[in-house]
Formats: C-alpha cells, structure tokens, sequence
C-alpha cells in the first residue's frame, strides 16, 4: 500500500514539472504579447494611428521628427510577395519532382541539401548577397548600387525555397496511391497525373507551404538589412529600402529607452508581431483543413 | 468466337522472383473472363499486365508477348496512355478522386481531348446511367463523390471507366471490399456492359465467378493451369487441382 502512494507521489511529480515545462513557452508567448502591446501603444496614440500607419515619411532623428512607417509596412510586403512569387513557382516543381518524379537515392540527397539550406545563418545569406549578388544587380542593370528591394527579393525567396519545398513534398507524398493509379489507368500520362490529380489532391498542404515561406520571409531581418541599403524610401524595385523587421534592428542600438523614437520602434515591433498573427491564423486554417478531408 | 486479347509464352518477373510462368490464354471478344486461384498465384499480377500497369513498378521484366487487337501490346511503337485508354481498369479498393462526382466522370474524356461542356454533360450522364448510378446521383453531380457509399463508389468507378470507351475492362476484385448488397449491384452491372465491353475480372468468390462469368481461368503458383467456359470447369475440371480449388478443398 505504502509502495503504491510512494509511486503515486513520483507520478504527480514528474506531471507536475512536465506541466511547469510546457507553460514555460506558453508564458513566453504571452508575456511578449503583453509587453509589446504595453510598449508600443503610447506611441500609437502618441503619433495617432493613421499617422503611424499611412504616414510615407520616416525621420525619427530630424529636428521635426515624422514617424510614418508606410515605406517598412509597403517594402515587408512587397518584398515578402516577391519572394512567393519567385520562391513558390520553384520550390513546387522542385517538390513535384522530387515527390513523384526522381528516383528515392537522388530525393534523400537533395532533401538532405535542403535541410542544409535551411541551416545556413541569415547572416551569411545576407554575406553572400552583399558580395556576390549586390554587385552583380549593379553591372547588370548598370545602376550605381545594387543593393535595394531586388536584391532583398531575390535573397528571400532563397531562403524560403527550404520551407516551401519540403512541406509541399510531405504533402504530395500523402497523396494516395490509388488516386494516381486511377488517373494513369484511364489514360492520362504522368505529368497529366500530377498536375491534375496529385497536385489538388494537396492543395491545402501546399498553401500552407505557400503561407510558412511567406512568415519565413516577413521576419527575416538580418539577410535583408546587408543587401538593402537600409534608407527609409518608399518601395521600388531598385532603390535602397526598409523592412518593418529591419527598421527596428537598425535604430534600436542608438535610440535612447523613454523617447518617442524608441516607443515608436516597438510599435513596429507590434505591427510585425499582428503580421505574423494573422499569417499563422491562416496557416492554421489550411493545416486543419487537411486533416478534415 | 473472336478474341480480343491473346498472351503467349508469358513470364514475369518481380526482381528475381518469378511471378507468371509461361502463360498462354485466348481472351474472347464481349464475354466476360473470370480469373481465380488462391492468393499470390499471379492473377492479379496478369490482370495488372494486360493495361502496362505494371510497368509503373520497378524491377519488373517480362518475356513473351499479349496481343491486343493483334497487336503486341509491349512493342516500343505502342503508346501506352493510348493502350490504357483502351483497355480500362477498375481496382479492389473504390478509388474515386477527391472531386465532384461530374468532375470524376469527365476526368478521362478532358485527358482525351474533349473540352466542350455539352459533349461532357452528354458523356457523364451516358457513363452513370450505363454504371446504373445516374438515378441516385443526378441531383448531386456536383457533391464530392468521397460523400458516396462504398458500393456507389465502386460503382462512379466503374462510370468513370466508361467515359472514355473503352474496349476491355479489367476489373481486379471489385466487389471485396463491399457487402453483400453492393456487390450484387456491381454483378449486375458488369453482366449488363458486356455487350459494349469485353470483361477480365479476377475475384476469389467461386459464386460470382460462376454467376457472372463465361470462361474461367484457373491460376496457381504463377502458372494458368486450366482455361474453360465456367460451368465446364466448375462441373467437370480436367485438372485434379482445378477441381480441388473450386470445391473448397484448398485455396
């Protein structure tokens, strides 16, 4: 009897800690929630939300300060849909081949390389771009520096290729055997078969793909401060600009805590942070419809 | 009587095991062949070969030749969407793609060309109601066709093979994983589209054999021991172990 209480006690030890345990990361969430809300709303009110938000002009040091956050909002977004729309074209035909297409030896190699893609730092990411890829948009469209929203794109959609590619191919090899089988059987050759039949048999994995590498891209700050010159202009496709994540980066280190320009900066913060909300609410959507069907 | 498919001298191999040894057979035009035999005897692995479904495994080698209409069905000059457009095939699991139920019948004939809605509104209601299925699912063409029952899938299968004409269908086990009543209905079906269609069905229920087919062939360890009409091969096998499968003696 006395051995079984003993046992018991273990038992609600060991659930206990692993309960402390899992609320660790909950508390995190919720603690950085509540800090952001807490520190960036005095600016809000203090500049006035349609101020902050559609403001075009950031100049947080001139003697007439302006905090409009228009040109970060813009940039994230664009560039963030440039990078879907350059990454996602090429990461579905790499997943659609390597799901269906290569042989299982060559689909284990280049997962494996994918998997490295994903472990390179930003930081060297943004090394190469601003070695290799910034003076190679220079020459190329002989403009006097490279380093802008182009580059930023074309960085991204790099860095998303790893996200989009292998969630796609989880969600191509789901696919059911027999749905193939059926197509093929009535006639329809391979690609006919894939495109048609395993493709929007996937769809709902795919768009989650689709909406990682787009969360992927939105937060990345390091890779795209290097290659974009970093000036607060409003997007173009050449000119030097600034994300909502880099925005932060590069002002934080010289703003002084209390002043309105750092107050400012957190509400960027929480900008992002809602961003980032929303597209894990859509993700969420998407993941539950697969497992619905 | 005219045959359509005939194999001669054919074997196959799954890696270095072999699966079908030497196989002969004559499949007759619009009558339907049964094929039976305990499992792993190569029925369904023949049933596989006539539409080049197994080319879509690795490792298979295969010697010999079938003809279809004639023709070697394995010579390189043979195009095998074209063959399999032909020579349809229903499988032992009702697999209808996640779509509508009018989506899963036009399927085939939008692979082959055929674009404009009234000729595929046209095809889909011809198909369902020649896999007898139309009266239950005209009010709902548009409804996944997964929100079917089992039997009604089988059966939307069976439609979907039609859409696109063919001459010979393969069906493997198609009613096995259905009860009882669905099973009948599918019987009845295949007994009523052998006058378009010529039929192959592999099943392991002696019964359905008997009820439903005109020649039976009898296949065991990879090799086709007996072919005959049915009621001379269920009554009156010349083979000893023909006789001792369908009487239950083994199998």
């Amino acid at each position: 009897m006395k051995k079984r209480d003993k046992k018991q006690l273990i038992e609600h030890i060991v659930h206990g800690i692993f309960a402390v345990l899992g609320l660790v990361t909950v508390a995190s969430v919720l603690i950085i929630t509540i800090y952001l809300i807490v520190s960036g709303m005095p600016a809000l009110w203090e500049i006035g939300i349609t101020d902050f938000l559609f403001g075009e002009k950031w100049a947080s040091t001139a003697a007439e300060p302006e905090f409009g956050i228009l040109p970060f909002v813009l940039t994230s977004v664009y560039g963030t849909a440039g990078a879907v729309l350059i990454g996602v074209p090429v990461g579905f035909m790499a997943a659609v081949y390597l799901s269906k297409k290569a042989s299982k030896k060559v689909k284990n190699v280049i997962l494996i390389i994918i998997d490295m893609l994903a472990g390179i730092p930003s930081v060297v990411y943004g090394l190469v771009g601003m070695l290799v890829l910034v003076p190679a948009i220079r020459i190329l469209f002989n403009i006097p520096d490279g380093s802008g929203l182009l580059a930023a794109i074309i960085v991204l959609s790099v860095m998303i290729l790893p996200s989009v590619i292998k969630v796609s191919v989880t969600a191509l090899d789901a696919v059911p055997k027999e749905y193939e089988e059926a197509s093929l059987a009535l006639g329809a050759n391979a690609n006919e078969t894939y495109m048609r039949v395993s493709v929007p048999a996937a769809k709902s994995g795919i768009a989650a793909a689709v909406v990682l590498g787009v969360g992927r891209a939105i937060g990345e700050a390091m890779a795209v401060m290097m290659v974009t010159g970093n000036a607060p202009n409003m997007p173009s496709i050449f000119q030097s600009v600034r994300f909502l994540t880099t925005a932060i980066a590069s002002e934080m280190a010289y703003s002084s805590p209390g002043t309105l320009q750092q107050n400012a900066l957190f509400s960027i913060a929480l900008v992002l942070f809602l961003f980032i909300l929303m597209i894990n609410a859509v993700l969420n959507f998407f993941l539950k419809g697969d497992k619905d069907q | 009587m005219k045959e359509i498919i005939t194999s001669k001298n054919l074997c196959l191999w799954y890696g270095e095991t072999k699966a079908l040894n030497n196989i002969n057979i004559e499949i007759p035009e619009n009558k339907i062949t049964a094929l039976i035999g305990p499992s792993g005897c190569g029925k369904s692995t023949f049933l596989k070969t006539l539409n080049r479904m197994n080319d879509l495994i690795q490792g298979v080698k295969i010697t010999g030749e079938i003809k279809y209409e004639g023709k070697n069905i394995f010579d390189t000059s043979v195009d095998v969407n074209e063959l399999r457009k032909k020579i349809g095939m229903v499988f032992q699991k009702p697999n209808p793609f996640p779509m509508s139920i009018y989506d899963n019948i036009a399927y085939g004939p939008r692979t082959h060309g055929v674009k404009k809605k009234s000729e595929l509104d046209v095809i889909v209601e011809s198909s369902l109601k020649g896999a007898a299925i139309w009266e239950e699912v005209k009010d709902k063409l548009n409804k996944s066709a997964l929100s079917l029952s089992g039997g009604q899938q089988q059966r939307l299968c069976i439609a979907r093979s039609l859409a696109v004409k063919p001459k010979v269908l393969l069906m493997d086990e198609p009613t096995s994983a259905l009860d009882p009543i669905s099973s009948a209905k599918i019987e009845e079906l295949i007994l009523s589209v052998k006058e378009k269609v010529t039929v192959i069905i592999v099943t392991h229920n002696m019964q359905q054999a008997l009820r439903v087919s005109d020649k039976t062939a009898f296949f065991l360890l990879g090799e086709l021991i007996e072919t005959n009409d049915t009621k001379i091969l269920f009554n009156d096998p010349m083979d000893e172990r023909t006789g001792d499968y369908v009487n239950g003696r083994f199998g």
